[in-house]
């Protein structure tokens, strides 16, 4: 068993996990906040992908650490 | 000679391992390797500085910036017409936008610029790395093959790049914030040697001021740390996303060439653009805290709760 290539995938399996609830959890408030006041979409939207990067962010520090490790 | 008379033309595309795993019944000697790597490949030398396919599209990307603004602005009208009508929306969404973020005119006039000018570069340093240019590139001899460096790979699909750039954008922060509100605010910011002497002027009025200046004090010295979190956290956000978005293209066109990367290049579109969106807008919240001045805002909530007792 290769542990090189068994660390990469533990590295990005794991560290995705997280992001991805982080990112569900901003969009189900998201549509529920435009559910509410449809009018609201235009302001709600740019919030909405900020946060979501942010939370992105954690995922691809968990690829870069992917890709680094020999 | 050309690469048509090779037999076994094998290019295999690997992220950051030295050797290749060979497949057998390949000639090694003919073989040509591309593989995508962490790290920048030189494409030349002057002297000891090796210069990367990197920072020469960089370079590219920054004179092509430079002719199209001066060729615009030599020819900028009172009625607009043509280009100008876009950079003229462009300049008045992004004041809306960052009057929104930074709440204050004051720091929207001096903060736009800069803002503007990064989320332009790493737009379109972001975007150079999609066009159809991979295949121009030097071919060098190494013990297992022959190696394949590209001429032009985004700037910001490199570690060294997004860090000058944050490096930039956080020290800018700091040096603005000095300009606006004084250096002896910007130092109490990190090093708050206002509430270490509280504790010898406020003793009798407000003994409180014991326990609530030595934690006050450290989260002065916590947001020093923060800003090395601020740098790290916006160099790799961008230089991750771009490069495994390179790395995702090359993935994809190698189980099926020409059809599976096309969804992903829309997907990177998308994301190139979110992304610089991201740095900017974040650059510009660094600024707004930078020139945020706390005694202002203090004396400010004052007067509201003075509006509010009124009111009964």
């Amino acid at each position: 068993m290769e542990m090189t290539t068994l660390a990469k995938a533990i590295a990005i399996g794991l560290g995705s996990i997280g992001p991805g609830l982080a990112i569900g959890m901003i969009g189900a408030k998201a549509m529920e906040a435009i559910g509410r006041n449809p009018e609201a979409s235009g302001k709600v939207f740019v919030p909405m992908l900020i946060a979501s990067a942010f939370a992105e962010a954690i995922a691809i520090y968990a690829l870069v650490i992917a890709f680094s490790i020999k | 000679m050309t690469t048509l008379q090779t037999n076994n033309l094998t290019q295999k595309t690997e992220t950051s391992e030295p050797e290749p795993q060979a497949t057998s019944g390949v000639n090694n000697h003919l073989a040509i390797i591309h593989e995508s790597n962490l790290y920048a490949e030189p494409i030349a030398h002057v002297g000891n500085f090796a210069v990367t396919n990197t920072i020469f599209t960089s370079w590219i990307v920054a004179i092509l910036l430079i002719i199209v603004s001066v060729s615009i602005k030599k020819k900028i009208k009172e009625i607009p017409s043509g280009i100008q009508n876009i950079f003229e929306v462009l300049v008045e969404e992004g004041e809306k936008l960052c009057d929104q973020i930074t709440g204050s005119r004051k720091i929207t006039e001096t903060a736009f610029p800069v803002v503007l000018t990064i989320f332009i570069v790493v737009l379109i340093n972001n975007w150079f790395g999609l066009l159809p240019l991979g295949g121009l590139g030097i071919l060098q001899t190494a013990e297992h093959g022959r190696v394949f460096i590209p001429f032009f790979r985004s700037g910001t699909s490199d570690i060294n790049g997004t860090l000058a750039l944050a490096i930039v954008s956080v020290i800018s922060a700091n040096i603005f914030g000095i300009v606006s509100i004084g250096i002896w605010k910007t130092l109490n910011r990190y090093v708050n040697l206002k509430t270490l002497g509280n504790i010898f002027t406020k003793v009798r009025k407000d003994p409180m001021v014991l326990i609530v200046s030595p934690i006050m004090f450290a989260v002065g010295l916590i947001e020093t740390i923060s800003e090395v979190a601020k740098v790290i956290s916006l160099s790799f956000r961008l230089f991750g996303n771009i490069f495994a978005g390179e790395v995702l293209l090359a993935s994809m066109g190698a189980i099926l060439a020409y059809i599976l990367p096309t969804p992903f290049y829309f997907l990177e579109i998308f994301v190139g653009a979110i992304q610089a969106f991201i740095f900017a807008v974040l650059t510009l919240v660094y600024y707004t805290i930078s020139a945020t001045d706390e005694e202002y805002e203090e004396e400010h909530d004052k007067g509201e709760g003075e509006i509010i007792e009124a009111t009964y």
